[in-house]
């Protein structure tokens, strides 16, 4: 209908982007609460808490402008993503609320302290498992007629979508645990230092298995990897360099590049899935041209969002170089 | 008994929208009276309306983190709960809603990180226009979600081509019919909210002897302030009932209880709407004065619900008495701030013990006339979700069953009532702390590495004699 401009790349590029960063970026700190019941003691968890504080609500905006991005954008995800993913949505919702409730009052709690870690804890692995089980249900497809989902409330919950969940746990944690040897020193550092290659282990085995498993479910995946040879396999590739870069990097001892590294490993596995699945984002029928807005709407809201995100950007930029260096015992505290 | 997923999801919606309204409405008063607090403390270097404006930026820090906390589930419903609306309506309110968000962001990015902790880390200008910048961007954030919300009431600048609603007008659908009203009305409730509240807390402040120069001051500014805002709210209420009559007019016969169209309609103070008979029981009112208040005529002819088929006629019992109790609300707001005029002789307005004790009661009332307001003109547009064009029936998830809307309006119930519960209980602390323990500079205090939130700008510990 729009043949005159067609924005819907544009768009695909700007929530793309959107959602990488808010996997990157609220990934490390969710990775926290997850880390939590496995810390050595209570001052380390202070510390860690403390690591992400500073950030981490401006890591969440990223999610809520991707859910009205969204319903601007591609209205189709919207409405099927959340229906189908009704009970899930739920838990993702209610995880982020706990922590980021715990997150102002376990600083300013003296004898409920552990209510509000626990809080934090449950909360961040809740929302973890459930944005897994978001992407799990996307390469699983969705059973859709006349644009509408007609599936039913468990769809998303399967073996399947089991694995991306507990995938996800691995990964966030993965990302907290080289967060934490960038941002801390000492026992806690040293910790991080001995727990990564174990998360190292349960990625490299998820993302395996995942795979193995989709082209089995999916003959389209299955086609575009294995019908020819094609610069696809970059990616794979790509990650695989990433993993071998973090286990240099830690028997190094390197500070830094672990976190770089692990980023690496998510990007390149992110751009795998994009690769496998696109340009269908609701999943087995729908493209991304089915899914989007009018042109006119996408055309409206790109102004705007043209005009905040660089601003956005030198915020988000601004608050990490303000909180850049090693956090210390004590800090932050009152 | 068969779960019924439409009115679940109603509730659910209902519960969720009203638990999240009385933050931003409290919020966004309490920003422009901050930014008014500030200019006086930049003109007059008067010690009072900085201690004023201290105390209140910490509270407003506390709502404001659980309006957003509570904001986040918002975004969420409308594709939960109602898929089938926001597919047919995404054209127009994909946009509108982003811009809401955006705008929050961009605010919440720049301006309210300095009002919360740059106090005396940037020239005091510079602080004032940051206090004026986030009032502002209050109003543009609620003038969006107004918009939707008012689009959704009377609709325009759209066209339906299949099941899917185009913009043909964008200007003629943000400013649609009934936004100007609803804007405005909705400017000044959240000023009356502020406006009682800050009076109820300094009233309360001055029963016990506390600050005493601080709260005379405020105290005696909020209330030339609610004497000239209560009556206004009452006109600018009038002009929007009066749009409403043009464009909704079964909304207006629902709250007037006025089930036949006649002339010479009694207003009526008292009634028993009875939706099976189509009539009223127990009625008591005043004769004519509905119709000279719809038409400026004692006998003018009002339309009555005989006029709409049953089936489109909204709940008339909850919104006559939704409406009943939000005018009552309002005309009690009048004769508190009228009463507080008559006490400025001789200055008893600060003394009355009676008077600052109502006043402390009467700091509730603001926040159940907006919420009465809000059923009165939601339910008012039953049964339709956006009026004329889509039921609520048609907006539902079509895979949506009753058991899952029951397990997660149970399941948002409990966690609302966990985190307003803990957020409740903090601000009680950081009122009984009140301002005599604030610090004079932030710099004394704030450790360089703390997070720019706004809860975080709080120093209040949680627990009693845990300081």
């Amino acid at each position: 209908m729009d043949s005159m401009f067609d924005l819907v790349p544009i768009w695909a590029g700007i929530i793309g982007f959107g959602i990488m960063m808010y996997v990157l970026m609220d990934g490390f700190d969710l990775g926290q609460g997850i880390l939590f019941p496995f810390a050595r003691n209570e001052e380390d968890r202070d510390i860690m808490m403390n690591s992400v504080a500073p950030v981490w609500d401006g890591n969440e905006t990223w999610l809520v402008l991707g859910g009205t991005g969204l319903l601007a954008a591609f209205p189709l995800v919207y409405t099927v993503f959340l229906p189908a993913l009704y009970l899930g949505v739920f838990v993702l919702l209610a995880g982020l609320i706990f922590r980021g409730v715990a997150f102002e009052f376990r600083f300013k709690a003296r004898t409920s302290k552990y209510l509000w870690s626990w809080s934090f804890s449950v909360g961040s692995i809740l929302a973890t498992f459930a944005q897994g089980a978001v992407v799990g249900s996307y390469i699983q497809g969705f059973e859709t007629e006349n644009f509408r989902f007609v599936g039913g409330a468990f769809d998303w919950l399967t073996p399947f979508t089991v694995l991306t969940g507990l995938g996800m746990l691995a990964g966030y944690a993965l990302l907290g645990s080289t967060w934490l040897i960038l941002k801390t020193e000492g026992e806690l550092q040293s910790w991080a230092y001995r727990i990564t290659p174990t998360l190292l282990a349960m990625v490299i085995a998820v993302f395996v298995a995942i795979s193995i498993w989709t082209p089995l479910m999916d003959p389209m995946v299955q086609s575009r990897w294995f019908d020819q040879f094609s610069l696809i396999w970059l990616l794979p590739l790509g990650a695989l360099l990433s993993m071998a870069v973090l286990v240099r990097a830690l028997m190094k001892r390197q500070e830094g590049l672990p976190f770089v590294a692990t980023m690496g490993i998510f990007v390149f596995a992110y751009l795998g899935l994009a690769a496998s699945k696109l340009p269908y984002i609701v999943p087995p029928n729908y493209t991304l041209w089915d899914a989007a807005s009018a042109g006119e709407s996408q055309l409206f809201l790109l102004i705007g969002l043209l005009f905040v995100i660089p601003f956005v950007l030198m915020y988000t930029a601004w608050t990490y170089w303000v909180f850049r260096g090693k956090v210390k015992a004590g800090m932050g505290y009152h | 008994m068969e779960l019924d997923p439409l009115l679940l999801s109603r509730l659910q919606f209902a519960f969720v929208v009203s638990f999240h309204a009385i933050f931003p409405v409290f919020t966004i008063g309490l920003a422009s009276y901050i930014a008014v607090l500030e200019g006086l403390a930049y003109k007059t270097n008067n010690p009072v309306w900085s201690t004023l404006s201290r105390f209140w930026t910490r509270v407003f820090a506390v709502v404001f983190g659980m309006g957003v906390v509570s904001g986040i589930v918002m975004a969420f419903q409308f594709g939960t709960n109602w898929s089938n609306f926001s597919y047919t309506s995404a054209n127009f309110l994909g946009p509108i809603l982003s811009y809401e968000v955006v705008t929050a962001f961009f605010l919440e990015a720049s301006f309210l990180g300095v009002l919360l902790f740059g106090r005396d880390k940037v020239p005091p200008g510079v602080f004032l226009l940051s206090a004026i910048l986030v009032a502002t961007g209050t109003f543009i954030s609620s003038f969006w979600i107004l918009s939707a919300n008012s689009w959704m009431h009377t609709p325009a600048g759209v066209e339906m081509r299949g099941d899917l609603l185009y913009v043909t007008s964008w200007a003629e659908a943000i400013f649609n019919a009934s936004l100007p009203y609803r804007f405005t009305h909705m400017v000044l409730a959240s000023f009356l909210t502020g406006g009682f509240v800050v009076a109820g807390v300094s009233a309360w402040y001055l029963l016990n002897g506390r600050e005493t120069s601080a709260n005379r001051a405020a105290l005696s500014m909020t209330l030339w302030l609610l004497l000239l805002i209560a009556p206004l709210q009452a006109w600018v209420g009038d002009l929007h009932g009066l749009n409403t009559l043009e464009h909704q007019p079964a909304k207006i016969s629902a709250m007037e209880g006025n089930w036949e169209t006649r002339s010479n309609v009694p207003l009526l103070l008292f009634a028993w709407p009875d939706q099976e008979a189509q009539s009223n029981r127990f009625e008591l009112g005043i004769p004519g004065l509905a119709s000279w208040i719809l038409t400026h005529d004692v006998n003018g002819t009002v339309p009555g619900l005989d006029q709409v088929a049953r089936e489109d006629q909204p709940p008339v019992w909850l919104v006559f008495w939704s409406f009943r109790i939000m005018v009552g609300l309002g005309l009690l707001m009048i004769a508190a701030a009228v009463t507080g005029l008559i006490l400025r002789r001789n200055g008893a307005v600060y003394t009355r013990r009676w008077y600052l004790r109502s006043l402390t009661v009467m700091s509730l009332t603001p926040f159940v006339a907006v919420l009465a307001g809000w059923f009165t003109t939601e339910v008012g547009r039953g049964p339709w979700l956006i009026y004329g064009i889509m039921r609520f029936e048609e907006g539902l998830t079509p895979s949506l069953q009753g058991w899952m809307a029951l397990t997660t309006l149970i399941g948002y119930i409990v966690v609302y009532a966990m985190i307003f519960t803990a957020g409740l209980y903090y601000l009680m602390r950081i009122l009984r702390d009140g301002m005599e323990s604030q610090p004079h500079s932030e710099q004394e205090e704030a450790p360089a590495h703390r997070a720019k939130r706004p809860l975080s700008a709080v120093d209040v510990p949680l627990e009693e004699g845990a300081r």
